[in-house]
């Protein structure tokens, strides 16, 4: 439950008790607000009073009466506004003239309740505002999340850049010092080390521009009608290398075509990561068995890749699909990754209005599971 | 007797080439390499002095093994060895005191850092 501040500045007693009576059991709720809202009321008789208190308290909503011995309500409004408070002012008044309301209205008021008003009219009024003041903090803070996810992502890259630079940076000064005596075949493992690591930049550097290129959104998507088999095992031959050094034996179930409108390089990218991490995370003599067919009552297309290698704990699922996210273990702790390649399919599948899921038994292996809508991606609609 | 160096870090590569180096300033040196590895090293072994990654299975694993560290034996000097720099937006600075309250690593070096520069802090920090 949260509460929001009110303050009713009224020289009259019986308004301000009237109102903290009304509001004292009253409960804002609406379905997409995580948490119910309620009231506390504070008074203050004069509009001095009143910037006091908004001084001291911040209220969240100011229910303000024009008319006061001092100096008036609209002054006060003035007041709010210069300050640039986050406070939504409603003004009350017992005659409303058309005058008073385009100038309050201009100086920001957001509401008017005619004085004398009834309970129903004060708590219709106050679940609008409650209802904008929740949209714009959301707004606000939707915003500011947003930047501090794109604040980690570029400093969780630029960690990542660096590392094998540095890495590399510090076997050639080896190198070049001689450190580890005349021979050169002693300094053949850090130059594999040299070359892995040179290798893993370059993959990391290529998905970030699939990153970026899907990020760019939907506009740079080019749509055409393409046959899913063929692109599946373009993408068996590039990884067929890859395979034959791990002694993993790639097999492909699915019918002689299937053609959907779709992006070709999306779904290569698809393909190539699902299937290059089936032999990564694979064991020797493993397996990866992909599956690609269209169910015949509602079109949707599934791709699906397992794999018999060392699955993935329960507790890590959730972690999988996000950035820079790597599983760490002894098993995974020497196989190279740029931590983007699954969160990269999830953002493909997302924008094509699909769907993603994995099953994994620990040690004995995992399925990836996407599956596409019979019309992808959805800006062809 | 040869002092003993902790030295903690993901990545294998930095892990061999400090310990290279380290060797060669005359310490004997123990690796790990994850936070968890390093804390398990800790409860065994006193060290002389510690060097640890900041970015490890967390990004704060380094905070968090400095604060093990000196939980246990408050007088070893810790080194917080990091790639994340003004650059990246991410800095801290122990000359300022209310990072120095909750970061317990007596020295932040980059982990560019000059073997003879290396040399000369650790050697500083131990009073050689």
């Amino acid at each position: 439950m949260a509460t929001l501040k009110i303050l009713v500045v009224d020289d009259e007693p019986g308004i301000r008790a009237g109102v903290d009576r009304i509001l004292r059991n009253f409960k804002v709720d609406f379905p997409f607000m995580d948490e119910l809202y309620d009231f506390s009321v504070l008074e203050a008789g004069t509009g001095e009073q009143g910037i006091e208190i908004i001084e001291s308290d911040k209220p969240d909503i100011v229910l303000l009466d024009n008319k006061l011995p001092g100096i008036q309500g609209v002054e006060v409004l003035e007041y709010v506004r210069s300050k640039k408070y986050d406070i939504v002012v409603v003004m009350i008044t017992s005659y409303a003239s058309l005058e008073l309301a385009v100038k309050a209205t201009h100086d920001g008021a957001y509401d008017f309740i005619p004085k004398p008003f009834t309970p129903q009219e004060l708590k219709s009024s106050l679940e609008n505002i409650t209802k904008q003041l929740y949209l714009k903090r959301m707004t606000r803070k939707m915003k500011n999340e947003g930047k501090q996810v794109r604040f980690q992502f570029l400093s969780v890259l630029s960690h990542e850049l660096k590392a094998p630079l540095n890495a590399v940076e510090g076997y050639l000064g080896i190198m070049k010092e001689r450190q580890l005596g005349p021979n050169f075949d002693d300094y053949n493992e850090i130059i594999d080390r040299s070359l892995k690591r040179l290798q893993g930049m370059r993959n990391l550097i290529l998905d970030l521009l699939d990153l970026t290129k899907i990020e760019s959104g939907k506009a740079s998507q080019k749509v055409e009608n393409c046959d899913l088999v063929a692109i599946a095992r373009n993408s068996i031959d590039i990884m067929m290398p890859y395979a034959i050094q791990k002694d993993v034996e790639i097999s492909l179930n699915a019918p002689e075509k299937l053609m959907k409108y779709a992006d070709p390089d999306e779904m290569e990218i698809i393909f190539n990561n699902l299937i290059s991490n089936a032999i990564k995370y694979n064991k020797d003599r493993g397996t990866v068995e992909i599956d690609l067919y269209e169910d015949n009552n509602n079109k949707k297309t599934t791709i699906c890749v397992s794999d018999t290698g060392i699955g993935i704990k329960d507790e890590d699922k959730s972690l999988l699909f996000a950035d820079f996210v790597r599983i760490k273990t002894a098993e995974t702790k020497n196989i190279a990754g740029s931590g983007l390649g699954l969160s990269i399919v999830k953002k493909i599948v997302e924008l094509n209005k699909g769907e993603i899921s994995v099953g994994s038994v620990p040690d004995k292996g995992s399925v990836f599971t996407v599956i596409l809508p019979d019309k992808f991606p959805s800006a062809n609609e | 007797m040869k002092k003993t160096i902790l030295i903690v870090d993901d990545d294998m590569d930095y892990l061999f080439q400090l310990r290279l180096k380290v060797e060669k300033f005359g310490f004997e040196v123990v690796t790990a390499d994850s936070q968890r590895e390093g804390e398990k090293v800790i409860e065994s072994l006193k060290p002389d002095l510690a060097i640890f990654d900041l970015m490890m299975e967390n990004e704060d694993s380094g905070f968090i093994l400095s604060y093990k560290i000196k939980k246990k034996y408050p007088d070893v000097p810790v080194i917080l060895a990091t790639a994340v720099t003004s650059e990246t937006g991410l800095s801290f600075d122990l000359s300022d005191d209310s990072n120095r309250s909750w970061i317990k690593a007596d020295l932040v070096l980059d982990k560019g850092i000059r073997a003879d520069q290396l040399e000369k802090e650790i050697k500083k920090l131990l009073k050689l």
